[in-house]
């Protein structure tokens, strides 16, 4: 018996395959975003509050000038914004797992990854879109960055950079939480420290000393002082090292954790 | 006979948890294999490991002679899963759920979209089509969700308690299709906890309990190694539904199931008909209604395992005739 679809469905799969499958997976999770509006609003809405937050309710105490403390903080709250935003790929893909969704994928005769790399390429939309939110309120609210256009998207590309790390993360707990509520739980313990515990709000000079230590081995230190760098002027090299190397640790720990999860749950 | 499905000694354990101990179990090409079972028996599992999702401890299964571990590529190409849960993406309609499928499986998109409008006519889903899955009722997901196992024309299909939460008129439209497929020439494999369900639909019928198969057969098979008939009597008043049930001890020899309007007995031989027909005169208890049929797959299911099969069955209900840690029972199936 011959079908059509039979037909079409590789013999083995090829690297050809699997970017193929990955990124019709990938157009999964734009879909979802399309026919989601209330996902969107949510991703605005978040990174709204936090600018409205720090630059008008904190700002003036902050920095005796809500307008410095905007220059000042912008850059921070777009890495924080984003850093939240990788949350998001791991409840996705805990979602899926318990949906029986993955299963459906996995009975299929498609490339094994290919689920992952939808789910990670497609959230890497929804950072940029939380970073575009940040900055076309920071434009609306006066920010203009000295850096100008190039420094602006380079910081958005560093930030990109260590997002597509700290995602792996993410990937890997949704892979293992037995519960949604597990998986909220490793957010805030993990997201909290790390994104308030560094540059990213004030200077960690005005820290208590042991404080200041952690914010200075805090990677969002790094990459918060690369994007200010970047859009404000400032030493970019130092901190961007320091991010890259970050950025290159996480991956290398938590790609093959998060892989080896997934192919035992395969 | 050619079996599109080949299972040999399954073994998987979870921790310390063995799921399944030794599964062995074989479906006919084209026809429809019922895996019955409690909850917790081990019927997903066994699913799982024929779906490739999981790879066994010990053991080994075959599809259509493809080694499941080994040749998983070649097994995923050739079967469709429906799962207890439907396992649709909610935030999309039923049309891109069904477009992905086909997209992934190799179709260039106008394709994709034609076999998507194929499958949702076929099941009745046309209309809410572009609506969001979200929307849909519970019996529409599961049709859904069956449409797309089958967007790659599959021909081996596993169906794990497919109907589970479905209200009656959503059942008999799922079974409905599945004898179409059947009629296709498609192997099923259907799990399920509903004896009825298993009745309707299996030609083969596979029962299993605490991880192993305890018995095998067709279903009337099946019904005839279980006492052969029952006897059902109803009296005309209620009250006397003990007595009754005395008289049914004493004639057939066995504690009698006794139910909220009748007395029903498991009878090998049918002369106990007349017997209890003199003795009940004797005692004068008049009778509403009395028969001998066979036994239903319930029963069956009640006597090889020591307890009932349907959800919320008490997993260690006392034993009524058959202690359940007697040896296999196995109903060879004529070759």
């Amino acid at each position: 018996m011959t079908t059509v679809s039979q037909a079409v469905t590789p013999e083995r799969i090829s690297p050809i395959n699997t970017i193929q499958h990955g990124l019709i997976a990938t157009s999964r999770s734009l879909l979802r975003l399309r026919s989601n509006p209330a996902e969107i609003i949510g991703l605005t809405f978040q990174p709204l509050m936090f600018v409205a937050l720090f630059v008008f309710v904190f700002g003036q105490a902050l920095m005796g000038s809500w307008q410095d403390y905007r220059d000042f903080v912008l850059p921070g709250i777009i890495v924080q914004m984003v850093a939240f935003a990788t949350i998001g790929t791991g409840m996705t893909l805990f979602t899926d797992i318990d949906k029986g969704i993955f299963d459906r994928f996995r009975s299929l005769p498609i490339a094994r990854s290919a689920p992952l790399i939808g789910a990670v390429l497609g959230d890497l939309v929804r950072y940029v879109l939380s970073l575009v939110v940040i900055l076309v309120v920071g434009f609306l609210i006066g920010f203009r960055p000295p850096g100008g256009v190039v420094g602006t998207l380079a910081g958005a590309g560093v930030v990109l950079i260590f997002a597509l790390a700290l995602c792996w993360i993410w990937v890997y707990l949704g892979l293992i939480a037995k519960t949604a509520m597990t998986l909220q739980m490793y957010a805030m313990t993990l997201m909290f420290p790390l994104t308030f515990g560094g540059s990213t709000f004030v200077s960690p000079e005005q820290m208590p000393d042991w404080m200041a230590w952690f914010a200075s081995v805090n990677p969002v230190t790094s990459v918060t002082d690369t994007v200010r760098g970047l859009m404000l002027g400032g030493p970019v090299a130092g901190p961007f090292a320091m991010t890259l190397l970050w950025s290159a640790a996480i991956a290398v720990v938590f790609f093959p954790l998060a892989v080896r999860a997934y192919v035992r749950r395969t | 006979m050619t079996y599109a499905i080949q299972a040999e000694g399954l073994v998987k354990n979870f921790g310390t948890t063995r799921a399944l101990d030794g599964v062995s179990l074989r479906a006919s090409a084209g026809r429809v294999l019922g895996v019955l079972g409690p909850n917790g028996a081990g019927k997903t599992t066994a699913v799982r490991v024929l779906a490739t999702l999981i790879a066994p401890d010990a053991g080994h299964a075959t599809v259509n002679g493809f080694d499941v571990v080994r040749d998983a590529h070649q097994v995923r190409r050739r079967i469709g899963l429906t799962g207890q849960y439907a396992a649709v993406d909610e935030e999309l309609s039923g049309a891109q759920n069904l477009v992905l499928i086909g997209r992934l499986l190799g179709l260039p998109g106008p394709q994709a979209r034609a076999r998507a409008a194929e499958l949702l006519a076929e099941f009745d889903l046309t209309d809410a089509g572009d609506r969001r899955v979200k929307t849909y009722s519970g019996g529409m997901r599961r049709r859904l969700d069956l449409g797309a196992s089958l967007v790659g024309r599959p021909s081996v299909l596993y169906l794990d308690e497919p109907t589970t939460g479905l209200d009656p008129r959503s059942r008999g439209q799922l079974w409905e299709m599945v004898r179409k497929l059947v009629a296709d020439g498609v192997t099923v494999l259907l799990t399920t906890q509903y004896l009825e369900e298993a009745d309707h639909l299996a030609h083969d019928i596979v029962v299993i309990d605490h991880g192993k198969v305890i018995a095998t057969g067709t279903p009337d098979q099946l019904k005839d190694r279980v006492g052969g008939q029952i006897l059902n009597v109803q009296p005309v008043m209620l009250e006397e539904l003990d007595r009754l049930a005395g008289v049914v001890r004493e004639v057939t020899g066995v504690e009698p199931n006794q139910g909220d309007t009748s007395v029903s007995a498991p009878v090998d031989d049918p002369a106990v008909l007349p017997a209890v027909v003199r003795r009940l005169d004797a005692a004068g208890i008049g009778v509403a209604e009395l028969a001998l049929r066979k036994a239903t797959l319930d029963e069956v299911f009640l006597a090889l395992t020591g307890h009932t099969a349907e959800p919320g069955g008490e997993p260690d209900a006392p034993a009524p005739s058959t202690p359940s840690e007697q040896p296999q029972q196995h109903v060879r199936t004529p070759s």
